[in-house]
């Protein structure tokens, strides 16, 4: 944290103006500002491709203390439009660490500021719910900041999973992964809306062999590849915009079985006829508490959405709940009244957060096995 | 799953007397779990020998014994009270070891008790070494390898098989020496030599050295149904090799991944899984290699412990409540998080700032003691500071630690490189100040993280502390420029950025008026003109994600946001922080100030006072605000108080929040001496003092003035003067004669004072005694040899004074009233010296027109009763007389400060009960090898048990018992004692000899019981060869030993052998009069068996 970092400021859609320093690269970014209050796995969250489109602020002060490395990431890149935390670390100290996080996100021109009150930020969303933000480098006066803010997007309405999406499909594990060890009997097809790389992690470790499509894949290429199961990914955004995923997943019900994750959950949660909400800030983070309907047991789980199912919006009882948020009751999982089809609005692969929903996997390749 | 409706009945054990490794965190426990079970319906009943406890206050439990706790009182007390289930887990490593006991005996099948919270297989495969590494094994978890050899060639085996270093421990062995880390086969074969000639079983065991590793613990919590949560996880800045308890601590863990911290988080889980805890909280501590991740369990606490209070203090989470829930069968999900209220207590809290525990010792104490720190825990307290980054908390929890540190600073400077680099190596206390000139100096980074092995996170973010000290010491020229500029000027408001960046690096304002040449004062004013406020954020469990609605505050000092369109900078302290903003009418206020640390002389029942002013005020319908650091208490508690702010007790810290509270009044006089420390300073900056003026509290603890106040009473004290200076205290003590005792102004727990017989002694403690409270004078007084000491606590409103209780000092007059055994009513005083007593009591309470509570001591020597010192506070004794008698003296002080007067409360009769009361102490010898168990004017017990009888005897042995001091009922006492002391000796002898014991005795005590027809045997002192006293002692050949110092200056040998009987917990009795109602007790205890009788049946017997 040198005194001569430059200034750069925060601007958020109502105004409020947060002073920093420029930790990342150059420039301005905007987004959707959302808190995080995770209190470990910063490098997962900035890889995440579901924070497209968003501004990532943590609620942790201290960020990059154990730096970052090659192997925890979950895609290709980092996908946050902007990054803002509290504290930088002055140095990465952890035995896994191949460099510090300021040089990660200049590298790879993220837009990031630390000096900033975080809970100052999340004060401000908590009571006035989701906000555009801008973050620059480069403009000293925040009023000019805070016009540019108020003309950037909404995040309603937007289709941001074209952005973060596979061009081609491919099969995990990647070339330069290591081999599982377990024989690969089950063939799993996994959507690409901004797929974590440790969905496919675990389903690997589970033995299945699996393949990536891209979003924009209709049934019949998805059926092609003769798929023991498909599960729809997590992903950015606004699910009622991705609507040729919509298409894909109705002309796949009652062939496949299927697991939504996140995004995925709330497209099928659109495929049985019902509506989409926007939460008024979102969940985000790693302490969440979960209630499996049925067996009454409960999972800290990992969130990262900021819109859910309206439940009584299905008709026809077509679904039912599986899981339940024990902080505010809204749906966190489904399972279709008469198909092979469950999903979860929380993450079952974690990755940050803990491993409490892990087997989950195993459960839905047990509803694949029964098919 | 809903609560169990087949419990009616539930027994719930205490930690007993306050001891280092447990202290107030289980009350804090015992409190919470006593409120919880209770509030479901459940009838409680509690046995805590520890009368300073709120738990063991008569309302906290339907049956609440203070009784000691043995597995045969328990035993009575289950037969009497026929309880469904025992809930062993809230009372430490004391309440598990007696519920094992129990379960051994039989006890708690014979009476159908069931444990609940842990089983005994729970229990055992946790504290038992051998079940607990098969139980890890067998779970798939890794713990450090180890062996135990018994001869040479088996010690190289298990290094060979284990690798190097390894850690040699002989079992068995005097304090734990003999021990060391093995580099290589040679220093292996040194160490495992010594070690099997140490060890009394020729016993070592070999161990996988894990010194240095890093040190993490997690706070698990699992209900019925398997739901588990982390409520906390912790990282020590102290690596491996120094005990936790010992260890600056910060939560959360700073230097974990995701992927280590949830493989963490999954071991943990498997842990209390595999050991088998059903319901409740468990700690697991881990040790991580620093270069290959590589994660060892090294051991679990099933039980609440000093971690959980601090992982409950530090995310707000009640582990110690939520645990007492679980064990009657209810689900984490069906209970709700106390602090959102709207979410429920299954959930793993999400903090936003950082937590930093650091460990106060009392080596000052115990000259003697090696300050080294190792796995045994020496320290007797802690702090914890919460702010938004660890150096600003860092930095606040040095200045909460109260050792005249105002933050992070140096050692004493100019340590020669060498010996800096060996203070680095060795963990000791001062190791952090010494890190500090060590960093300031220049030494490499990387050489001190070889010397400490301090994870290079910690260093790096100490280093930006003296990164930022060297700024702000080269803006001096500019700030003192910029002082006087106008405010809104561009020079003004850099001044007001450097400032602003100071305090969010925790500095406080001392240490700024001190870089820059300043006194305290202008800096705060200076600030606050320039808006360089605190804001209060809360401890809210959820990173500010979900409303809180408690209001628990910590301080700290952002950089507020603008409002655009506006232009308006958002003013002062913490804006964006909802406050809970009352809409009745304005309730009065009323600011309560903690005691900080634990230490010597300032622990539990201070803590008990404050909690009680809370309790009182709140019952009169008055608000009231808790200030407090120290993370083991009830009063941190943030349902004790309206409003808890965990913050340093210091006068800079103090102020900011009266002045964002505006408290109607703030009480000084309950939390020790560090409150009252602050008073003048409070007072001087126009802060309503509450009770005893602060004049007053100047003309006691001023020792000058304060015996011009005797002599305006004519009231008697032992011949006296004091001193400013050396050569003054040389001339005062001619004057007076020796012996005599030097007593310094302002301090508490005796700290510096001594008794001195000759002008070399007086030289040296003089001078310690104006170091320990500087500018103020030093009182001398005449010794008076073999007077009874009596301690008198009483309340009074500014007009009636109505004495709570006179307590006399078991052993005689030169012993500090912390350390005394006392009697409650006195034992052997005339009606005509307490009549004396009583007077001269009530005179000064008079003069010095008290409000709250005052404690007197008196000397009475001949019939004649002198006054020793006065101290117009809540005293150590407050809560053992409240037991004692049946009222609660704090409470009633509270509300005579606030105003209803002693008639109102319908308190103006002295209660004397029907039945003795003994008060015993209890020190921490046993822990420090080699330090004199010798007492005297300076304090050393660290905390009190109480025994309760009609008869004397009887209540002594029990607060013996309850104290450790396991007096035998047959065997042989061995017998040494001064000259002076060889006659009374005899009639103690005696009797012992009357009751069969077998006696030995050194030569010239020897003699003097053979003049007297007492037939003893003959046993070697130490330098007069072998078998000596300490081989016998070693062989378990005496169950008693009493041994008087034999002169001003204890020979070496005498030391040896009250440290060795220690050791071998072997009961030691220091003086004759101890002697003598230990004698007492052993008789009474022959005659008639203890019995039970629950504190609410004493206190019918005194309405009656």
């Amino acid at each position: 944290m040198s005194h001569a970092a430059r200034p750069a400021w925060l601007v958020l859609e109502d105004g409020s103006a947060f002073r920093g320093r420029a930790i990342g690269a150059e420039g301005e970014a905007f987004g959707e500002a959302v808190f995080n209050t995770a209190m470990t796995g910063y490098q997962e969250v900035l890889t995440d491709p579901s924070y497209r489109g968003q501004v990532v602020c943590m609620t942790y002060p201290h960020i990059g203390n154990y730096g970052v490395n090659e192997e925890d990431v979950e895609s290709r890149r980092p996908w946050v439009e902007g990054f803002v935390i509290r504290s930088l670390s002055p140095v990465a100290s952890n035995f896994r660490a191949q460099g510090p996080l300021d040089a990660y996100l200049k590298r790879h021109r993220i837009v990031a500021l630390d000096g900033v009150d975080t809970r100052a930020v999340t004060l401000l969303l908590r009571r006035q719910g989701s906000m555009r933000c801008g973050l620059s480098t480069t403009e000293p006066d925040p009023e000019r900041l805070l016009s540019r803010v108020q003309r950037a997007p909404e995040i309603v309405g937007t289709d941001l999973v074209k952005d973060v999406t596979c061009e081609a499909p491919y099969e995990w594990p990647l070339r330069d992964s290591p081999p599982s060890p377990l024989p690969r009997s089950r063939h799993m097809v996994v959507m690409d809306y901004g797929v974590k790389y440790n969905i496919l992690r675990e389903l690997a470790a589970r033995g299945c062999r699996v393949t990536v499509l891209p979003a924009a894949s209709t049934a019949s290429d998805i059926l092609a590849h003769k798929p023991d199961g498909v599960v729809l990914s997590n992903g950015p955004g606004d699910p009622a915009a991705v609507t040729y995923a919509l298409a894909a997943i109705r002309g796949l019900m009652g062939r496949v079985p299927m697991l939504g994750i996140c995004l995925g959950h709330q497209l099928l949660g659109l495929a049985y006829g019902g509506e989409t909400f926007k939460l008024k800030f979102g969940h985000h983070g790693g302490n969440h508490p979960v209630q499996d309907v049925a067996t009454k047991k409960v999972e800290i789980t990992t969130q990262n959405h900021n819109f859910a199912v309206r439940m009584d919006s299905i008709p026809g009882q077509a679904a039912e709940v599986t899981h339940q948020n024990l902080n505010d009751g809204t749906v966190e999982g489904m399972r279709h009244a008469t198909l092979p089809i469950v999903s979860l609005q929380y993450h079952p692969e974690a990755s940050p957060g803990p491993h409490d929903a892990r087997h989950l996997f195993g459960r839905f390749l047990d509803l694949v096995e029964a098919e | 799953m809903p609560k169990r409706t087949d419990l009616k009945k539930i027994l719930i054990i205490g930690s007993g007397p306050i001891v280092i490794s447990q202290a107030c965190e289980f009350d804090y426990s015992g409190t919470q779990a006593c409120k919880a079970l209770r509030e479901e319906g459940y009838s409680v009943i509690l046995v805590n020998s520890n009368p300073a406890t709120i738990m063991t206050d008569p309302e906290m439990a339907d049956r609440t014994y203070i009784e000691p706790i043995t597995a045969e009182i328990l035993e009575q007390i289950i037969e009497a009270e026929r309880p469904d289930a025992l809930l062993p887990t809230l009372g430490g490593q004391t309440a598990l070891n007696v519920t094992v006991q129990l379960a051994e005996r039989g006890a708690l099948s014979r009476f159908r008790v069931e444990l609940i919270g842990a089983t005994l297989e729970a229990i055992r495969r946790a504290e038992d070494r051998a079940l607990f590494k098969r139980t890890m094994e067998s779970a798939g978890l890794e713990i450090p390898r180890a062996g135990y050899a018994h001869t040479l060639e088996e010690a190289r085996a298990i290094a060979e098989r284990i690798g190097f270093p390894c850690v040699i421990r002989p079992s068995f062995t005097l304090g734990g020496t003999g021990g060391g880390v093995a580099y290589h086969p040679e220093e292996l074969d040194r160490l495992a030599k010594t070690g099997l000639t140490l060890s009394m079983i020729r016993e070592i065991s070999v161990e996988e050295s894990v010194i240095g590793w890093k040190e993490f613990e997690l706070e698990v919590m699992r209900d019925v149904a398997d739901n588990v949560v982390i409520v906390c996880s912790i990282e020590n800045l102290d690596p491996m090799g120094v005990h936790t308890g010992d260890s600056i601590t910060v939560a959360p863990a700073q230097t974990l991944t995701d992927r280590e911290y949830q493989e963490m988080r999954d071991a943990a889980i498997t842990v209390i899984r595999a050991i088998g805890v059903e319901t409740g909280g468990s700690n697991v501590q881990f040790a991580v290699h620093p270069d290959s991740g590589r994660l060892l369990v090294i051991e679990m606490n099933p039980r609440v412990s000093r971690s959980s209070a601090l992982a409950s203090k530090a995310t707000g989470f009640p582990i110690a409540k939520i645990a007492a829930k679980l064990a009657v069968g209810y689900t984490l999900h069906e209970l709700a998080n106390d602090i959102t209220q709207q979410t429920p207590a299954c959930f793993e809290p999400a903090i936003d700032y950082v937590v930093v525990k650091v460990p106060r010792f009392a080596f000052e104490k115990l000259p003697g003691a090696d300050p080294t720190l190792t796995i045994q825990m020496k320290s007797v307290g802690e702090t914890m500071a919460i702010g938004r980054t660890f150096p600003e908390a860092f930095q606040k929890a040095l200045r909460g630690l109260e050792i005249r540190k105002d933050g992070w600073e140096g050692g004493p400077g100019g340590t020669p490189a060498d010996l800096l680099r060996q203070r680095l190596a060795t963990p000791t206390a001062e190791r952090i100040f010494y890190l500090k000139e060590a960093l300031a100096s220049g030494l490499p980074l990387d050489e001190v993280f070889q010397l400490t092995k301090i994870d290079r996170w910690f260093l790096r973010q100490l280093d930006t502390l003296i990164a930022e000290e060297r700024a702000l010491q080269a803006a001096g020229e500019q700030m003192r420029a910029c002082m006087e500029t106008a405010v809104g000027s561009a020079a003004q408001l850099a001044g007001a950025e450097v400032l602003r960046r100071a305090k969010q690096h925790g500095f406080s304002d001392r240490q700024l008026a001190r870089l820059w040449g300043f006194d305290e004062r202008a800096i705060r004013e200076w600030r606050f003109r320039w808006g360089v406020e605190p804001s209060y954020y809360l401890v809210d469990t959820c990173a500010a994600e979900f409303e809180a609605k408690t209001p628990y505050y910590y301080s700290t000092y952002e950089n507020p946001p603008l409002v655009l369109g506006s232009r308006l900078k958002v003013q002062g302290e913490g804006s964006l922080e909802p406050r809970t903003v009352n809409l009745e009418p304005r309730k009065r206020k009323i600011m309560v100030l903690g005691g900080g640390p634990n230490r010597i002389g300032q622990g539990i029942e201070f803590d008990y006072c404050c909690v009680h002013a809370a309790f009182a005020l709140r019952e009169l319908g008055i608000e009231v605000i808790m200030v407090n650091s120290n993370p083991e208490t009830v009063s941190t508690d943030y349902d004790t108080s309206d409003t808890l702010y965990f913050e340093p007790v210091t006068l800079e810290d103090v102020l900011h929040i009266v002045r964002r509270e505006a408290p109607d009044g703030v009480i000084v006089q309950f939390g020790g001496q560090t409150p009252l420390n602050l008073t003048m300073g409070l007072a001087q900056a126009g802060v309503p003092i509450l009770g005893t003026k602060p004049e007053t509290i100047d003309r006691t603890e001023n020792r000058e003035k304060f015996k011009r106040l005797l002599d305006e009473l004519g009231l008697r004290q032992s011949p006296s003067g004091t001193a400013m200076t050396l050569e003054e205290a040389r001339l005062t003590a001619h004057a007076v004669g020796y012996p005599c005792l030097v007593r310094p102004s302002y301090v508490l727990g005796g700290r510096a004072m001594e008794l001195v017989y000759d002008d070399e002694q007086l030289a040296r403690f003089a001078q310690a005694a104006f170091d320990a409270s500087p500018d103020f004078p030093v009182l001398i007084d005449k010794f008076l040899e073999d007077a009874i000491e009596v301690d008198v606590d009483l309340v009074g409103d500014g007009e009636t004074y109505v004495i709570g209780g006179i307590l006399e000092h078991i052993e005689e007059a030169g012993i500090h009233s912390g350390d005394s055994a006392m009697v409650l009513p006195p034992h052997t005083l005339t009606d005509e010296t307490l009549g004396d007593i009583r007077t001269a009591a009530l005179k000064l309470a008079g003069a010095l027109s008290v409000v709250g509570l005052m404690n007197v001591q008196f000397a009475v020597k001949d019939d004649a009763v002198y006054v020793l010192e006065v101290n117009p506070r809540a005293s150590r004794t407050v809560p053992f007389i409240s037991k004692a008698i049946g009222v609660p003296l704090a409470k009633i002080a509270t509300r005579a400060m606030a105003g209803v007067s002693l008639r109102e409360q319908g308190v103006t009769e002295e209660v004397v009960p029907p039945f003795l009361a003994v008060k015993e102490s209890v020190f921490p010898f046993s822990r420090f090898a080699g330090v004199d168990i010798l007492l005297g004017p300076e304090m050393r017990s660290t905390g009190e048990v109480m025994g309760l009888d009609e008869d004397f005897g009887l209540a002594f042995i029990k607060s013996q018992i309850a104290a450790g001091q396991l007096l035998p009922k047959a065997g042989t006492v061995f017998v040494s004692v001064k000259n002076r002391d060889k006659r009374p000796v005899v009639l103690i002898a005696q009797r012992l000899e009357e009751m069969g014991f077998e006696l030995v005795a050194t030569q010239g005590t020897l003699k003097a019981l053979q003049r007297c027809g007492v037939h003893a045997g003959l046993v070697k002192k130490i330098h007069e060869g072998r078998p000596n006293v300490l081989d016998l002692l070693k062989r378990g050949g005496v169950q008693l030993v009493i041994n008087t110092p034999s002169g001003r200056l204890p020979r070496a040998d005498e030391v040896q052998i009250r440290s060795a009987a220690t050791m071998l917990g072997i009961p030691c009795i220091t003086t004759i009069a101890g002697a003598q109602a230990s004698v007492n007790g052993i008789a009474a205890l022959r005659k008639r068996a203890l019995t039970v009788t629950p504190i609410q049946r004493y206190h019918e017997l005194l309405r009656a």
